[in-house]
């Protein structure tokens, strides 16, 4: 047994003889990815719906006709409710949002609609802060159901719109401002629309129910079926499918994919600095001097710790990996050798990065300091904890040249992404220069005393 | 077989080791003194590699040592005064690890391992963890740990600290066994009665020079009759002169070494071995 082996052999003995601390690096990046994984999604399954209320404070047929609507709407989970308790569960949090529809808004609406000089509406939308994302969803939401509507009752041929469009015609005859010719043809658009709304009116009274009742809710989907032109309304002119791209058609994406990557990364660094630490300690007590008395180079002596490091956190990394597959679904869709070769090249570069902040650091106490900085932004920055498209531009960019956005990136690849060898090249051929440019610096770096 | 040459060491202004120079023959015991911060520390660490020295060499077996990968550093065995041991392992393989750390392996490392656990006693227990071991038991092994690869020269750095009597007894016969066998030992110490028992020669440092070095004997007779602190008295003292002695203030009590020992190095460093710099 040569002396290289027999320095690995020994940091082996002293890892797996404390089971404990064995067993706590393996549970804990675990337990977090299990709570990272559920909070960012889980394993496959339906996209939740958004919690939201409509408070109809109108009450009109148009509006009755907008709640219906939304409340059909599938990515929502909607609740009728009066104005002071839809405001009450947005302040706790229980809805993302509230929207209120205001009194008269239905025949505001319709005025509105045929006459852009008069006052629009407002629909109040009540929002979460905390959950501002939601919103967007819902104005989008109400965007497509109240054109929907309101566009239908004004060619519905409805009282409220017959008279809006009356009143409309009149005021248009007795506008001065307008030209001649001008007016002229707005009456007679005025006058098609009338005849769609008498059409479809007669066509509502013969089916037994109002005139669009029953439109599409579903995004994008086609309106109902009716006799009349336009009785459906205004609709969007085009639908929307929703595909996950991941490994392959069919395969659902699996959120602990990430979590474990990024976890699985966190703690495997955490694990090397404490590699590189307990180097440090080691120095100060007497064993140090019983190593240094023996015939071993500098390059020996610090080769074999990040040897024996890198082949703990690589053995470790596949632990964490086999608890991701076997308990929570996540699957090597991509290229398996990629996989097994991410995880090395991570765990050499991790070894080695461990014992560059121990030189670095000098001493057990700067290093520990130095080591909770160094790591937390390797993490942050490499996307282990929250994905890096949250990050401003430039940072998105600057995060491409951080160590642990290749771990994740190649063990993402490999992973749910469903890609091969070749797509993870560049990371793996970046970590592995990352670890021989820490492990000459740690070369250079490290004293042999404090 | 150890030769150590107008050795140097500066720590900054301090200036460490000042031309220390002793040599140990095979088969000696060399005891090395001095109160703390006198440079037997820096010297025993540029003997076993550990310290560069600014100025001087060190020979072993008439090589001189050069470089951290030196393959003459296994001619030397070092105990440090902290036990270096590694808890998680059992005894065997903490000998086992030292042993091939110094080149030793195969069926000869095996063999010299089981003669080292022989050696201190320790050969039924080569299968525990050092944790479990006495203070006594870990300092043997602490020793055995040395000796694995079957070096030419021990370094020995305060190697009975915390030992009860028994242990003690017992590792000093370790050392004169070895001793036996022909190794050269040097023996860093802060108990005059041990360097007394063990030691062939004495070597006294002080302020990082060598203020003295001979056998234990030859100091003594360099040391001034006022400046002794117990006369020997050839003849039988009568009840007269017992009375008359007592009447002066003097206790008798029956002749022993080590107090004249202890004379010499205060008489020479001013200073007893325990003393701070």
């Amino acid at each position: 047994m040569s002396a290289f082996l027999a320095l690995c052999r020994k940091d082996f003995a002293q890892f797996l003889g404390n089971r404990r601390a064995v067993l706590m690096s393996l549970v804990a990046p675990v337990l977090i990815a299990a709570f990272l994984g559920t909070v960012l999604g889980g394993p496959p399954r339906q996209i939740e719906k958004l919690p939201v209320a409509v408070v109809d404070q109108d009450g009109s047929a148009t509006s009755r006709a907008i709640v219906a609507a939304i409340a059909a709407d599938a990515s929502f989970a909607v609740q009728r409710l009066e104005a002071a308790a839809a405001t009450d569960l947005v302040r706790r949090g229980k809805l993302r949002a509230a929207a209120v529809i205001p009194p008269g808004f239905g025949t505001a609406a319709a005025r509105a609609f045929f006459r852009p000089d008069q006052p629009r509406p407002e629909i109040v939308l009540q929002y979460d802060p905390a959950q501002a994302m939601a919103l967007a969803a819902v104005k989008g939401l109400l965007s497509q159901h109240v054109m929907q509507v309101v566009s239908r009752e004004a060619f519905g041929g409805g009282e409220v719109s017959a008279s809006v469009l009356r009143e409309a015609r009149d005021d248009l005859r007795n506008a001065t401002q307008v030209e001649p010719a001008a007016r002229d043809e707005l009456l007679a658009l005025f006058d098609s629309v009338e005849r769609v709304q008498a059409r479809n009116a007669g066509a509502g009274a013969a089916s037994g129910g109002p005139a669009g009742a029953g439109a599409g809710t579903s995004t994008g989907a086609a309106p109902a079926a009716t006799d009349g032109p336009l009785a459906g309304g205004l609709s969007m002119p085009y639908s929307t499918r929703d595909v996950e791209v991941t490994s392959g058609s069919g395969r659902a994406y699996n959120a602990f994919g990430h979590a474990f990557a990024g976890m699985g990364v966190q703690f495997i660094l955490l694990l090397a600095v404490d590699f590189g630490l307990a180097l440090l300690l080691a120095r100060r007590a007497g064993i140090w001097q019983r190593l240094r008395a023996a015939p071993l180079s500098r390059a020996l002596l610090l080769g074999s710790r990040i040897a024996s490091g890198s082949t703990i956190a690589f053995g470790l990394m596949l632990a964490i990996y086999a608890v991701a597959i076997v308990g929570f679904g996540v699957r090597i869709d991509g290229s398996v050798a990629g996989f097994v070769a991410a995880c090395a090249a991570f765990a050499l570069m991790a070894a080695s990065i461990g014992l560059l902040i121990a030189a670095l650091g000098g001493t057990p106490e700067v290093t520990r300091g130095l080591a909770i900085v160094v790591t937390l932004l390797l993490v942050m920055l490499g996307g282990a904890w929250v994905p890096s498209f949250v990050f401003p531009a430039w940072l998105q960019t600057a995060t491409q040249f951080v160590p642990t956005r290749w771990a994740i990136d190649a063990l993402e690849a490999t992973t749910w992404r469903g890609l091969g060898f070749a797509d993870i090249w560049p990371q793996l051929a970046a970590m592995l220069g990352c670890a021989v440019a820490c492990i000459g610096a740690a070369l250079r770096l490290f004293r042999w005393q404090e | 077989m150890l030769k150590v040459d107008g050795l140097h060491k500066a720590y900054g202004a301090l200036q460490a080791v000042a031309g220390v120079s002793f040599d140990v023959a095979a088969g000696e015991i060399v005891g090395l003194l001095g109160p703390n911060g006198a440079g037997k520390s820096t010297t025993v660490a540029m003997i076993s590699g550990l310290v560069q020295p600014d100025r001087g060499s060190v020979t072993v077996d008439g090589r001189r040592l050069a470089g951290d990968a030196d393959p003459a550093k296994s001619l030397i065995g070092l105990v440090p005064q902290d036990l270096a041991l590694y808890d998680e392992l059992t005894a065997r393989a903490n000998l086992e690890l030292f042993g091939a750390l110094n080149g030793v392996t195969g069926a000869l490392l095996r063999e010299r391992v089981d003669a080292a656990l022989e050696l201190v006693g320790l050969a039924d227990r080569a299968r525990q963890s050092p944790a479990r071991f006495s203070g006594g038991m870990r300092r043997r092994l602490n020793i055995a740990a040395a000796l694995v690869h079957d070096p030419k020269l021990l370094l020995l750095d305060e190697p009975t600290v915390g030992v009860d009597p028994q242990s003690r007894n017992a590792i000093f016969d370790n050392l004169e066994a070895l001793r036996a066998r022909g190794k050269a030992l040097l023996y860093t110490t802060h108990y005059m009665e041990e360097a007394e028992r063990l030691c062939d020669r004495i070597v006294i440092v002080d302020h990082g020079r060598v203020v003295a070095a001979g056998t234990p004997q030859e100091l003594c007779a360099r040391l001034p009759a006022d400046a002794a602190a117990t006369h020997l008295v050839d003849g039988v003292l009568d009840a007269e002169a017992r009375a008359w002695l007592e009447a002066h203030g003097l206790r008798l009590r029956a002749a022993g070494g080590a107090g004249s020992l202890e004379a010499v190095f205060l008489h020479l460093t001013g200073r007893s071995l325990r003393d701070e710099a």
